[in-house]
C-alpha cells in the first residue's frame, strides 16, 4: 500500500488520553491472573532442580491421593509424534526423557486451591540421574562439552563442529584483505554479553477450560493469541478452531509473550480434571523457565582510513539460546553492520545449545548484542583516529539506495536524519563533569508486517467500533482509533477499538516485530475506506445519483460537485441512523500480509558518571533520537523510545543471568536480578524524526524495538571514555568496572 | 530470468554458486525453482526463509510479484520481538 500524499492531519499527531488509561489506574483492567470461572481449580508446576538430568521415574500416586488434588499431568498427557518446532515447544513446556535446565517443568497439578496444589507438588517423587551440564556458550562449543541433544543440528552446520552447534550462517561480499590493507587503523576486539530477561511486570497467567470433546476456551496474557491457539492445539492434539483464545490486558511482553509456557499445561489439566484450571507463574518461575534472550560471545574487526571511511568489517557471533535451537544469530548477523555502507564485509553466526531455558524473543532479538560489539569498535576507531563519532558515522551512513551489509538495498530510511539531529542537539555539545563520559551509538531494527485481519462497524449513532487481533502492548488501541478517526473524519472519542478473540477474526500474528501500529493500522485504514465506500453508496441511493458522484469529507457525504446535484450533506450519524432500513449494517474489513514495513534507525547520546572508588556507573543524561516515519500518537512513540532506552541501560549496567557451578540460576527474584527502576534513571529526552515510510498510507514505521539497540554500546562507550578502559563485557556492574579501573582486566 | 542472490553459507548446496538464475514471477515460484535447480536447498527453504524483492522483505506473502529486473535476495527467516 502506497503513501498518501497527505501533509495535513487533523487527528494523527495529537496526544489524546489513552482509552485504557482509566481502567489501568483504577484497577478495573483485567490482566491474565484476573480471570475466574465457576468451579475452577488452581494449578501448580513441578520443576527440575537440576540443570541436566535423566528422568528415570515419576511416581505421583501420593500426590494424587491427597485431598483436593483433581488431576496430575506429565509428558504422557500431551500429543505424540510431534516434530521440529512443535517438538521443541512441547519438550520445553514439559520435560520428556531428560530435564534440560534448572526450572524445566516435569509435571503439573490441579487442585482446589493454590496451597493444596503447591503442597501436593512436594509429594510427587521424581527419580533423576544427574548428568554433566554446560551453561556458557564458548564452553558448550568446546571439545568434550556435554551434548545437550545428539542430532539436533540442522543442514546449515558444517562438519566438524560440536553437536551443540545446531545452526550456522555465513555471508558477506567484497575483498576483505584489500579492505583491511587500505585502512589506517584496524581494531579487532572480542565481546561478551549475558542473557537478560524481558522483565515484564505481569507474570504469565491463564485460565483454561477444555472439554473431553476437544472444544475449549483459554484466557491468557499474551502478545499473540492466534499463536497461542496454534501452539496449544499442536501440543494437545486439537483442531485449531475448536480452541477459542482471548487475550487479557497485558502487563508487558517485549517479545517474551509470543510463545507459550504454562498454557498447554493448564489445558491438559483442565481436560483431565473436567474443570477450568487457572495457572499463574511466580516471579521465580518467570525468570527460571520463561525465555530470556540469548547470551553472546563475539569477535568484531573493522578498518578505517584516517579521514573516517570504513574499509572493511568482519564479525563472528556465537550465541546460546538455551537447550533448543533458536538463538537469534540470524538477526544479529544481518543487522550488525546495518548502519554502514560497506563494500567489504563478512558475517558468521553460530546457534549453540546449553543447559539454560529456551530463549524467547526480546525487543529487537539479537540486534543489541551485535550493535554493542560493532558500535564499540566504531567508537574505538573514532577515538584512535581523533575523529568525531557522529561526523564519522555520517560519513559512512546508509541511505536510500545503499546496499545493506546483508544484501538488499534500503528504501527510504532516516539514519542520516537521526545523526544530524543528534549532532545538532544541545546534549551533544554540553560540557561534561569530572569522571563523566559521553557515549554515542546508532542502531536499527527492520520491523515487520505479518498476517493481519481487522473489522470495523458503524454504530447506529455514527460512532465506530474497530476490532483488531493485535493485543495492545504499547498503546495500539489509541493509535488505531486515531487512524480510524483520521480516515473517516470523526472525533477520536467516537472510535472504540477492541482486541477480539480468535473466534472473531481471521489469523493475526502477535504484536511483535514492531508491527501492530504499522500492519493493524494499515488494515484499519483500509477497513475504514471500505466502510466509507458503503456510506457513500447509501448517500448516493438516497439522492438518486451514482456513488462516484459522492465525496466523503469530515465525516459526511457531499455531492462531489455541481453536476452531482444540490443536496444537503449527510453525516455519518444521519446515514447510520437509517442503515437498518437502507440495506443493513455498514462495516469494513481488511485482511493482509503487508510487506511495505519500513525499518527504523535511532541514534542515542548518553552521559555516564563513574565513581572511581566503587566502579558504580550513573546515567546522568540520556537522549533518544529515532525515526518514527509518522508519529500517530507522539506520547506513545516517546514512551517506546524511553522504554527501549531504559531496558538497554539495564542490560548494559546490571542485568544478567547468574548460574552457579551446579548449573542452577542464582538470581531468580527481582531483588537479585537488578532491573533499573525510575529512581535509577534521569528523565530520558526524546526527539522524533519523521522520514515517512512509503509502504504505509500515513508513513508509519514501527518504533518499538529499535530503541533497545543503541543503549548497550552508547553506555559502554560513555564508561570507556569516563574510565579510559574499553568495556567489552556486559553487564558493566560496579565490580567489573572497578576491576577495569584498577587495571585488573575485564573478566 | 530472475537472479536470486543467496547467502554465502548456501554455496555448498549450489555447487559454489552464490547467484542462481530462475524463471519466476512470484516469490513462491522463486522458492520452487531454487529447489528444482538445487535440491540441496530444500531443507533450507522448508526451515523458513525470507525473500527481499527490491528492498521489500517477504516471508508469508508468497504471491508477491517479481519482475525480471527485480533485485532478489534469499535471507534468513525474520524473527521479531
Amino acid at each position: 500500500m502506497a503513501l498518501d500524499n497527505k501533509s495535513e492531519f487533523k487527528y494523527i499527531g495529537t496526544r489524546p488520553n489513552r482509552p485504557d488509561g482509566l481502567d489501568k489506574v483504577t484497577g478495573r483492567a483485567r490482566y491474565g491472573a484476573d480471570a475466574y470461572a465457576p468451579g475452577m481449580l488452581h494449578g501448580a508446576v513441578l520443576r527440575s532442580p537440576h540443570a541436566h538430568a535423566k528422568i528415570l521415574n515419576i511416581d505421583a500416586s501420593k500426590a494424587l491421593a491427597m485431598e483436593g488434588v483433581k488431576a496430575i499431568v506429565t509428558r504422557n498427557d500431551f500429543a505424540k509424534g510431534l516434530e521440529g518446532d512443535d517438538w521443541d515447544l512441547l519438550e520445553n513446556t514439559i520435560a520428556g526423557e531428560k530435564t534440560l535446565y534448572d526450572g524445566h517443568a516435569v509435571a503439573g497439578i490441579a487442585a482446589t486451591s493454590v496451597l493444596v496444589a503447591k503442597d501436593a507438588l512436594k509429594l510427587i517423587e521424581v527419580e533423576y540421574e544427574v548428568i554433566p551440564h554446560v551453561t556458557d556458550v564458548d564452553a558448550a562449543m568446546a571439545d568434550g562439552a556435554p551434548v545437550i541433544r545428539e542430532g539436533a543440528a540442522d543442514h546449515s552446520v558444517p562438519e566438524g563442529l560440536h553437536p551443540n552447534v545446531v545452526r550456522y550462517t555465513e555471508f558477506g561480499r567484497g575483498d576483505l584483505d584489500a579492505g583491511f590493507a587500505a585502512a589506517d587503523m584496524v581494531v579487532d576486539r572480542s565481546f561478551k554479553t549475558e542473557a537478560v530477561h524481558q522483565g515484564y511486570i505481569e507474570p504469565h497467567a491463564c485460565l483454561a477450560d477444555l472439554g473431553a470433546d476437544g472444544r475449549g476456551e483459554l484466557w491468557c496474557c499474551t502478545q499473540g493469541h492466534w499463536f497461542v491457539r496454534r501452539m496449544c492445539s499442536a501440543l494437545l492434539g486439537l483442531e485449531t478452531t475448536q480452541l477459542r483464545v482471548t487475550a487479557s490486558e497485558i502487563g508487558g511482553g517485549f517479545g517474551g509473550k509470543t510463545t507459550v509456557f504454562i498454557d498447554p499445561i493448564a489445558l491438559a489439566l483442565s481436560r483431565k480434571a473436567g474443570k477450568p484450571v487457572k495457572l499463574v507463574m511466580s516471579r521465580s518461575e518467570v525468570l527460571k523457565a520463561s525465555g530470556p534472550t540469548a547470551s553472546a560471545s563475539m569477535d568484531v574487526k573493522m578498518g578505517m582510513t584516517k579521514d573516517g571511511k570504513l574499509t572493511a568489517a568482519t564479525a563472528s557471533f556465537r550465541m546460546q539460546g538455551g537447550a533448543f535451537p533458536g538463538a537469534p544469530m540470524d538477526m544479529t548477523t544481518m543487522l550488525a553492520f546495518s548502519c554502514y555502507a560497506l563494500d567489504n564485509v563478512h558475517h558468521e553466526g553460530f546457534d549453540v545449545m546449553t543447559n539454560r531455558p529456551k530463549q524467547a524473543a526480546y525487543r529487537a532479538p539479537g540486534a543489541p548484542m551485535g550493535a554493542f560489539a560493532v558500535e564499540s569498535v566504531m567508537d574505538e576507531l573514532c577515538e584512535g583516529l581523533g575523529l568525531d563519532p557522529i561526523e564519522t558515522r555520517l560519513k559512512n551512513a546508509v541511505k536510500e539506495g545503499t546496499k545493506s551489509a546483508f544484501g538488499p538495498r534500503y528504501k527510504a530510511i532516516g539514519l542520516i536524519e537521526t545523526l544530524e539531529a543528534a549532532r545538532d542537539h544541545p546534549h551533544y555539545s554540553a560540557p561534561l563533569a569530572e569522571n563523566t563520559g559521553r557515549g554515542v551509538a546508532s542502531g536499527y531494527w527492520m520491523n515487520w508486517g505479518g498476517e493481519t485481519s481487522v473489522s470495523l462497524a458503524i454504530g447506529e449513532d455514527g460512532a465506530v467500533q474497530v476490532g483488531v487481533g493485535t493485543p495492545d502492548i504499547g498503546g495500539s488501541r489509541a493509535s488505531m482509533a486515531l487512524m480510524a478517526a483520521e480516515a473517516i473524519g470523526i472525533p477520536y472519542e467516537n472510535v472504540r477499538v477492541n482486541v477480539l478473540d480468535t473466534a472473531a477474526l481471521g489469523t493475526n500474528e502477535p504484536s511483535h516485530g514492531s508491527r501492530a501500529t504499522y500492519a493493524s493500522g494499515l488494515a484499519t485504514i483500509e477497513a475504514a475506506r471500505e466502510a466509507i465506500g458503503k456510506l457513500c453508496q447509501r448517500a448516493a441511493d438516497k439522492w438518486g445519483i451514482d456513488a462516484e458522484a459522492v465525496e466523503w469529507k469530515d465525516g459526511a457525504a457531499y455531492p462531489s460537485g455541481p453536476n452531482a446535484g444540490d443536496f444537503e450533506p449527510l453525516s455519518i450519524a444521519d446515514i447510520a441512523g437509517e442503515m437498518g432500513s437502507t440495506g443493513g449494517p455498514i462495516t469494513g474489513h481488511h485482511d493482509a500480509s503487508p510487506t511495505g514495513f519500513g525499518g527504523s534507525f535511532g541514534t542515542h547520546i548518553v552521559d555516564v558518571h563513574v565513581d572511581p572508588d566503587t566502579g558504580r556507573s550513573t546515567v546522568k543524561r540520556y537522549t533518544v533520537i529515532q525515526d518514527a516515519g509518522k508519529a500517530i500518537h507522539p506520547s506513545y512513540v516517546e514512551g517506546q523510545f524511553q522504554g527501549g532506552a531504559a531496558q538497554g541501560i539495564g542490560w548494559a549496567l546490571n542485568e544478567e543471568y547468574v548460574y552457579g557451578e551446579d548449573g542452577r540460576l542464582q538470581n531468580d527474584v527481582f531483588l537479585d536480578y537488578r532491573i533499573p527502576v525510575a529512581s535509577d534513571l534521569p528523565m530520558i529526552d526524546t526527539v522524533i524524526v519523521e522520514v515517512p515510510n512509503p509502504g504505509h498510507p500515513y508513513g508509519v514505521r514501527g518504533v518499538g524495538e529499535t530503541g533497545i539497540t543503541p543503549p548497550l554500546p552508547a553506555v559502554a562507550n560513555a564508561i570507556s571514555h569516563a574510565t579510559g578502559h574499553r568495556m567489552t563485557r556486559l553487564p558493566m556492574s560496579p565490580p567489573r568496572v572497578l576491576r577495569a579501573i584498577q587495571g585488573k582486566g575485564i573478566s | 530470468m530472475v537472479a536470486v542472490n543467496l547467502w554465502s553459507g548456501l554455496r555448498r548446496f549450489t555447487g559454489g554458486a552464490e547467484v542462481v538464475e530462475v524463471e519466476a514471477a512470484t516469490v513462491a515460484e522463486v522458492l520452487k525453482a531454487l529447489v528444482e535447480a538445487h535440491p540441496g536447498l530444500d531443507p533450507v527453504i522448508k526451515a523458513g526463509v525470507s525473500v527481499a524483492v527490491d528492498g521489500e522483505i517477504v516471508q508469508r506473502a508468497l504471491n508477491h510479484p517479481i519482475q525480471p529486473d527485480s533485485e532478489v535476495f534469499l535471507l534468513q527467516q525474520f524473527r521479531g520481538g
